[in-house]
């Protein structure tokens, strides 16, 4: 059942993934809701997965790497849905899916093994970390998108050379408006993630900060990159194309960061 | 087609014929209205409609006879302007029915007009249905080919980017500030020189929402006397480098032989900003502002070239454009031609016939056979009283549905009888 759910989420992503490009090139509204839908019925079919899937393990999404995997793809739908409601961008489907398909994708070659349950404080901990690391990771992914986005659209107006993304993308203050809206929601919720992990790092006796190269540094990495583009916009007006060089950097580094980290 | 509906068009425009001659040719309201009565009261002339703007004089017509009444429309616009018709002949188009229909979606999806898809002839389309409307001109068939022409020209607006573009130097810069930022309303244009096509510009943009205005001059009584006009607040030419961080927007148009905007001059003021973008756009020549500014981030500095390729490109674009509204348009007429070949009602009522008549034979032979005993007469008898049942029975319906198929809703009692008779099987 959860592996036939996740198989319809998986083609739905794809198709909606494609639908969304041929709506960012050849402007069909009809395949635009057609993916829309196509990206409601992924969700829901990956709910059921997830559900089935914790209803046998008797847990949250949130302990192999194959289930985190699963659980940020899920998020990021979400926060995509709640994206697409309140700025109505129909175009952020073409570069956000993409992704979701993506870790969609890799979490097929994860060992769908469960994992272990640790005892219940820990538990605790390591569940928090997860779920606050992955919002955030989720809103990230969305300011990737609007980072490509205002790229594309701020070249366009720089060069003075028009083509359609120019008439077919919003203006360069929405998608810097989103992007930074999308980071402040996705820093702090990362930066606590962080700090439970560091809990959950001593609850299963290790110290609270562990400079391991591999494991800890790329999210010091990440958190930095986040953290100049957060406060660099408070103090000093940081914007515009460099915001979204940040966003799409931070973004770069999550993924390749997790790969390590889990 | 010698039956049923003929739908035909007669027309000059902007393509055809020189302003000279379409200045004479237009109908002024109170001339549509008596003019719709005596068209209409024409026995070769079932409806009409006349469609007069700057750029075009059509009438649509519905008629008995294709060829008669493209003639009695010519001479209509001839006489009724006392212009010879050997003057007209050559300028006059005239299409029939697919075509006819081609031609008005093309008008009103704006594919026929000067500027290609400029949004102001679908209004006068509307408007001289509406017109032709309320003098009861119109039947089924224009009624439903005006309502599907707007319908339409509203698929080719939103399906194709034939509107979206703008093709003049102030519309394209206000499509540009609103890619910077979004909604003007909260933003301010700054003025530097009073050259009239900044003010148009800065027009355009107050219509679209900007509120706040700064016109700055080297003589202070001309920006004070345009910042009145634009309700806006005048600057001392000295100052507005200084007031620069304030505009969102800056419009320069000054007659000053060098630069008078520089990059550092920008810089700073980006900077008091905090980043904040600020759109250039320089109609003066010679420039007022160095375009190394365009180099700072978050600046944006277009000068009247700029613009101009801008809108070339985007001229260029609509006419792409034109042709994904030519498959939409296609699409369109095919869907009510279709309709349109069932207001005939003569085919149908030849079918409605025939089934009848299958009927009655097959039961009168089946019932004849059993019945050796009747002479060939009292056979004969028979054979002409069911015939003549149902000539009786048939009489009044075929009455009817002729009758019905002039009237608005011809089309329900055609498809419903088709319905009824079982006639597309």
């Amino acid at each position: 059942m959860d592996k036939i759910s996740f198989n319809i989420a998986l083609f739905s992503y794809l198709l909606a993934s494609m639908g969304y490009f041929v709506y960012l090139v050849y402007r069909r509204p009809l395949v635009a809701t057609l993916s829309g839908g196509l990206v409601a019925l992924g969700l829901l079919a990956q709910t059921v997965s997830i559900g089935v899937r914790s209803s046998i393990t008797g847990h949250g999404p949130y302990t192999t790497s194959y289930e985190v995997a699963m659980f940020l793809a899920w998020f990021m739908v979400v926060i995509y849905f709640l994206t697409e409601w309140k700025y109505k961008i129909k175009d952020l489907g073409a570069f956000v899916i993409p992704i979701v398909f993506f870790v969609m994708l890799v979490s097929v070659f994860l060992s769908k093994e469960a994992g272990l349950v640790p005892e219940s404080e820990v538990r605790f901990w390591l569940t928090l970390h997860r779920t606050l690391s992955i919002i955030g990771y989720a809103a990230f992914s969305i300011a990737f998108a609007a980072g490509i986005m205002y790229l594309i659209q701020e070249h366009q107006v720089k060069t003075k050379k028009l083509g359609i993304m120019y008439f077919r993308m919003p203006s360069l203050e929405v998608l810097d408006d989103l992007n930074f809206k999308v980071i402040t929601i996705g820093f702090p919720l990362f930066t606590l993630g962080f700090m439970t992990g560091s809990i959950w790092n001593t609850k299963i006796n290790q110290a609270f900060f562990s400079w391991d190269l591999v494991k800890t540094m790329p999210m010091v990495m990440v958190w930095i990159i986040y953290g100049l583009v957060f406060f660099g916009r408070m103090a000093t007006g940081l914007r515009g194309k460099k915001a979204a060089q940040g966003a799409i950097i931070g973004f770069v580094a999550v993924i390749g960061s997790y790969f390590l980290h889990i | 087609m010698t039956s049923g509906p003929n739908l035909v068009l007669v027309g000059v425009n902007h393509k055809t014929t020189p302003v000279e001659i379409r200045e004479k040719l237009a109908f002024s309201q109170v001339k549509i209205e008596a003019s719709l009565e005596q068209l209409v009261s024409s026995p070769e002339i079932t409806e009409n409609i006349i469609l007069s703007t700057c750029n075009r004089v059509e009438i649509y017509a519905r008629v008995e006879n294709t060829d008669r009444g493209i003639q009695l429309l010519q001479d209509f616009i001839c006489d009724y302007h006392g212009i010879s018709r050997g003057t007209l002949d050559q300028y006059f188009y005239s299409y029939c029915d697919n075509q006819a229909v081609e031609h008005l979606f093309r008008v009103s999806s704006s594919l026929d007009s000067m500027v290609l898809g400029e949004a102001q002839i679908l209004g006068q389309v509307k408007d001289a249905y509406s017109t032709a409307r309320s003098f009861s001109s119109t039947g089924m068939v224009l009624n439903q080919l005006f309502e599907k022409a707007f319908n339409v020209a509203k698929k080719v607006r939103e399906e194709t980017g034939i509107s979206e573009r703008g093709v003049s130097i102030s519309s394209a810069a206000v499509e540009l500030a609103k890619k910077i930022f979004e909604d003007l309303e909260n933003h301010s244009v700054m003025l530097v020189g009073t050259g009239e096509m900044a003010e148009l510009a800065a027009k355009h943009l107050i219509s679209y929402g900007v509120k706040t205005v700064y016109v700055a001059s080297r003589t202070y009584e001309r920006a004070a006397a345009l910042a009145q006009t634009l309700n806006g607040c005048a600057l001392d030419f000295d100052s507005f480098k200084e007031e620069m961080h304030r505009a969102d927007i800056i419009i320069t148009s000054t007659a000053a032989p060098n630069f008078i905007i520089r990059k550092e001059m920008i810089e700073a003021a980006i900077h008091k900003r905090k980043n904040k973008p600020i759109f250039l756009i320089d109609i003066a020549v010679p420039r007022d502002i160095a375009p190394e500014v365009n180099e700072l981030e978050n600046v944006y500095l277009y000068d009247i070239d700029d613009l101009q390729n801008v809108v070339n490109a985007n001229m260029e674009e609509r006419q792409k454009e034109a042709e994904n509204a030519m498959e939409i348009i296609k699409q369109e007429v095919t869907k009510f031609n279709n309709w349109f070949t069932t207001l005939d009602a003569v085919p149908t009522i030849v079918e409605m016939r025939n089934r009848a008549e299958e009927m009655r034979a097959l039961e009168v032979d089946k019932t004849l056979k059993n019945m050796d005993h009747l002479s060939p007469e009292d056979k004969e008898t028979i054979q002409q009283l069911t015939q003549s049942l149902v000539n009786k029975i048939l009489h009044k319906p075929t009455i009817n549905l002729k009758k019905k198929t002039q009237s608005q809703d011809g089309h329900v009692y055609l498809k419903a009888i088709r319905h009824l008779f079982h006639l597309d099987d």
